[in-house]
């Protein structure tokens, strides 16, 4: 491998491009700020199945395919899939991507995922290892609070810093020496457990490893929240939006209008009744995917640092417990 | 990302300054209203029934029956999680809540079958309110034995 490893952050030597994206949402997505930017939306959450895990499958197969066909080329000219979701044995990807025929491997970064992904598919093409590669993943609404929370048709009420898990699948085509925006340089996170125990308030248990690899990213490559036309994090929303602009104004990062969190732009907070924001693995992907990828193919941004982040707990370490621990990794991303 | 134990202290302080709060009072008084209008309903059912010519077990029984089956239907109509959002503890204390729990685990769980699926997960969240309202009721019960 040639590219040049300064602290947590690789530097690539190859040209790795962002070639097609392709972002499949679900209906209360497709309701909010950025409907126009995804490929496709789904007007019904179970998708035409009889289950929410198949219509997560679903989703991953229709969207992974989309991102191959948009590129211009096949299945088989992928030398690997890199994906993972939230579902116990990353079955939502799995049962997705089970006909697909390509190599595969199966990452499990909670929402941080797609930012994994990305990470471990520029890896490969560095190495030589592949000249394209899809990285991907999913979310399902009702998938996860089946898995992680409370049945939907439960009568309680959600805390005001709980975050709405975005439906929906979102994949990239990464492909040496293409034509699309490149992937410049990745700076992957450590795990960090600020302690946090509430399982709703996802935002303050990812806040600090947000904090964590936005600064160690800053430090190896000696830039500033400025370098960038836009920062976004994965899905803080709005109370761990708060939290990492107070330790980075700390630290000595000032804040501006271009640090936003892909979990505020996704929805409408007021009208969509999403409290703290989206979350899950395809809210940064399908903002990536749909919105963000198209400013960048535009030219309304130049150089894009995303961070996806995740909250590493299950549901049996909150029951016993543990707090949450959490990681971020930052992409940056710049138009060619 | 300084994780020390102070460090962990001074987070979890910028979290609570930086996390809004719920609502407490206007919560607190939706639930108040809606569960006291439950309760009110209850009576009116239970004064119907005695009318009926039923006795006062009986009548308790058949209201139950009555909550329950609302419950139920709410639940699996959509509606319940709608007016569990707005009333809170107003709809969760009276056994509505406990119908609703029970309902609400099953229907997600149809998918995984009858036996493994609906009937395992039917008291996921109802098992323990049977549990320790059993365990809690059985302890009365010897106080009241021995103290009578």
């Amino acid at each position: 491998m040639s590219c040049k490893k300064i602290g947590q952050t690789l530097f690539f030597e190859k040209e790795i491009n962002i070639t097609s994206t392709s972002s499949f949402a679900g209906k209360k997505e497709g309701e909010g700020p950025l409907s126009k930017y995804f490929d496709f939306v789904s007007d019904d959450d179970m998708f035409g199945e009889s289950t929410w895990e198949k219509a997560e499958s679903k989703f991953v197969k229709l969207a992974f395919e989309k991102a191959v066909e948009k590129d211009g080329s096949k299945l088989s000219d992928l030398d690997y899939i890199v994906c993972g979701d939230l579902l116990n044995q990353c079955s939502g990807t799995v049962f997705g991507t089970r006909d697909m025929n390509v190599p595969y491997f199966g990452v499990y970064g909670a929402c941080s995922t797609f930012g994994e992904s990305i990470t471990l598919g520029s890896i490969l093409i560095e190495c030589g290892c592949g000249k394209k590669i899809l990285a991907g993943t999913s979310s399902h609404f009702c998938s996860a609070e089946k898995q992680f929370r409370f049945p939907l048709a439960l009568g309680n009420q959600r805390p005001l810093s709980s975050t709405w898990t975005v439906t929906g699948s979102g994949a990239v085509i990464l492909t040496e020496n293409g034509k699309g925006p490149k992937i410049e340089c990745i700076t992957t996170g450590k795990i960090i457990d600020m302690g946090i125990t509430d399982a709703s308030n996802m935002g303050a248990a990812m806040a600090g490893a947000a904090v964590d690899t936005i600064v160690s990213h800053f430090k190896d490559t000696g830039r500033d929240l400025q370098y960038y036309d836009v920062v976004a994090t994965g899905d803080l929303g709005y109370v761990g939006r708060d939290i990492l602009i107070k330790y980075l104004e700390e630290s000595g990062y000032k804040c501006g209008e271009n640090l936003t969190d892909c979990g505020i732009e996704i929805f409408d907070r007021e009208k969509q009744d999403t409290h703290s924001g989206g979350s899950g693995c395809a809210c940064s992907a399908i903002t990536y995917c749909g919105y963000f990828h198209k400013k960048l193919l535009d030219g309304d941004i130049k150089r894009l640092l995303i961070v996806p982040t995740g909250a590493m707990m299950s549901s049996t370490s909150g029951k016993q417990g543990e707090s949450i621990p959490s990681i971020a990794y930052a992409i940056s991303i710049e138009r060619q | 990302m300084d994780t020390s134990k102070k460090a962990k202290e001074e987070y979890s302080k910028i979290v609570d300054e930086l996390t809004p709060k719920s609502k407490i009072l206007k919560d607190v008084f939706r639930s108040f209203v809606s569960g006291g209008l439950i309760c009110v309903f209850g009576q009116f059912l239970k004064e119907f029934f005695l009318n009926g010519g039923f006795e006062k077990e009986e009548a308790a029984l058949l209201v139950n029956m009555v909550f329950i089956g609302i419950a139920a239907l709410l639940t699996g109509i959509g509606l319940y999680s709608k007016l569990g959002k707005f009333c809170g503890g107003g709809t969760i204390v009276p056994i509505t809540g406990f119908a609703n729990s029970m309902v609400s685990s099953s229907i997600e769980a149809k998918a995984e079958g009858w036996i493994l699926g609906i009937g395992a997960a039917m008291f996921s969240i109802a098992g323990p309110v049977i549990v320790y309202g059993i365990t809690s009721s059985m302890v009365v019960g010897f106080i009241y034995y021995f103290v009578k």
